[in-house]
């Protein structure tokens, strides 16, 4: 058994199914970090999650050496600057800010509007997907003439937008709504293809078929019609 | 070849008063373009395509948006100068965790302190209490936010500050009453130039706010 040293103690407090705990597993799996994942019941949370994160109670946090990080942006640049292998973030300051930026505009703008989808109908829904379409555009634009939003390999926008290829288009299929059509969306369905080309990739995103299971009991707890 | 710093901004913004004392803390000059938020510039359209919204930092053409990602990018490429983070990566872990904290919750309540009524008005006021409290407990018996030297987190929440008089007018209350180690923090930070030179008079935003309200068809 390989002996783990005091000194790189890892453990990864996340919830299997969260779009925000897997890009963790997949930015400590990039770069080779051994961790101890636990995962937590968000119905009933541990009273080691509300010790490590007090502010906001949520998972994942990180746990280096005893020493807790939350919210799944700074724990990803924490990650990248503390295992310098296969660097997530750019090294050019200007290059990292854009990165620092399509990362927010993610989680802040696309996350929140596209969110709003679920458990809308009519007319309502369609101002929802709409403007959902509205904002994947910039991202579309971004990926015109690259591999990934990193360029020729993965970086901190492709892992973040994981959410967009794997949760936001996965949830299509149960709620019955192309939000992101191939025709409409073709740089993006073709970075969908490449994500799913990288061993680490298929390795972190959660299993397809189980996946789809636990959006569709999710939606019906919420009493959404699905397709 | 010289640096070429733009700041495309707008006065009372706290959001813009971290860049403005992030630029003055590296002694970085640049050229202020106040910006009127109602009728955008083209030069704003085209370097905030995505938000179209201020602080825009434009350094030799090339924009950068959202003030905290400013601060980062202003701190490595003028990295001899003050530094804004720390070195080492679990403090900066802590730091970007407290600004992102300060963003995600306190301009939402405290705009309902001045652009609210009622209920909303009351749980925004409660709320932005709370959070301070938080703040308040977070900062302890520090000099700053950082320990000793002056940095992003106090950065991120001393542009508010210069809104106080005005939340504390609105809300019919007193931050220093609730949060008294708080307001201490306030009067180190507004002595250092930086931050003298980057906010306006508390009196002027003070009768801003009615104009504000206006403008936003808030009655």
């Amino acid at each position: 058994m390989a002996e783990r040293s005091e000194s790189e103690e890892v453990k990864l407090l996340g919830m299997w199914a969260s779009p925000f705990s897997r890009r963790i597993e997949i930015a400590l799996t990039l770069k080779g970090v051994s961790y101890e994942f636990s995962e937590e019941d968000i119905t009933n949370k541990s009273s080691l999650l509300l010790q490590l994160n007090p502010v906001y109670k949520m998972i994942p946090v990180l746990v280096h050496n005893g020493k807790p990080i939350s919210e799944s942006l700074v724990i990803l640049e924490y990650i990248d600057e503390t295992w310098r292998d296969n660097p997530i973030l750019p090294q050019d300051p200007y290059e990292k800010a854009m990165a620092r930026f399509w990362a927010k505009f993610v989680d802040e703008q696309i996350y929140v509007t596209a969110m709003k989808v679920v458990g809308k109908i009519g007319e309502e829904r369609d101002a929802v997907v709409e403007a959902t379409r509205d904002l994947l555009m910039f991202l579309e634009k971004e990926l015109v003439g690259k591999d990934f939003f990193g360029g020729r390999s993965l970086g901190f926008v492709d892992i973040v937008a994981t959410l967009v290829a794997f949760w936001l288009m996965r949830t299509e299929e149960i709620v019955g709504v192309k939000v992101v059509p191939v025709d409409k969306f073709p740089e993006i369905h073709r970075w969908v293809k490449n994500l799913l080309g990288n061993d680490v990739i298929k390795k972190c995103i959660p299993p397809e078929d189980e996946h789809l299971q636990y959006i569709r009991a999710r939606m019906e707890k919420l009493n959404v019609k699905s397709a | 070849m010289a640096d070429e710093v733009i700041l495309l901004d707008f006065w009372p913004s706290m959001f813009g008063m971290r860049t403005r004392i992030a630029l003055e803390e590296k002694n970085v000059i640049f050229d202020y373009r106040e910006q009127d938020l109602w009728n955008k510039s083209p030069i704003l359209l085209e370097m905030n395509l995505v938000h179209k919204k201020i602080p825009v930092l434009i350094h030799n053409g090339k924009p950068v948006c959202e003030s905290l990602i400013q601060m980062e990018y202003i701190d490595e490429v003028w990295p001899s100068k003050t530094p804004l983070l720390p070195s080492d990566p679990y403090q900066r872990a802590h730091a970007k965790f407290w600004g992102d904290f300060i963003d995600k919750k306190v301009y939402g309540s405290a705009r309902l302190i001045w652009g609210a009524k009622g209920e909303e008005h009351e749980a925004g006021k409660k709320e932005f209490i709370e959070i301070h409290k938080t703040l308040e407990s977070e900062l302890g018996d520090k000099t700053y936010f950082g320990g000793e030297t002056f940095g992003y987190v106090d950065i991120a929440l001393i542009g508010f500050y210069s809104w106080f008089e005005a939340y504390e007018k609105f809300g019919n209350f007193s931050i220093e009453v609730e949060c008294p180690k708080l307001i201490a923090w306030t009067k180190r930070c507004v002595k250092r130039e930086s931050v003298a030179k980057s906010l306006p008079d508390s009196e002027k935003i003070t009768k801003f706010v009615p104009e504000l309200k206006e403008k936003l068809g808030i009655k």
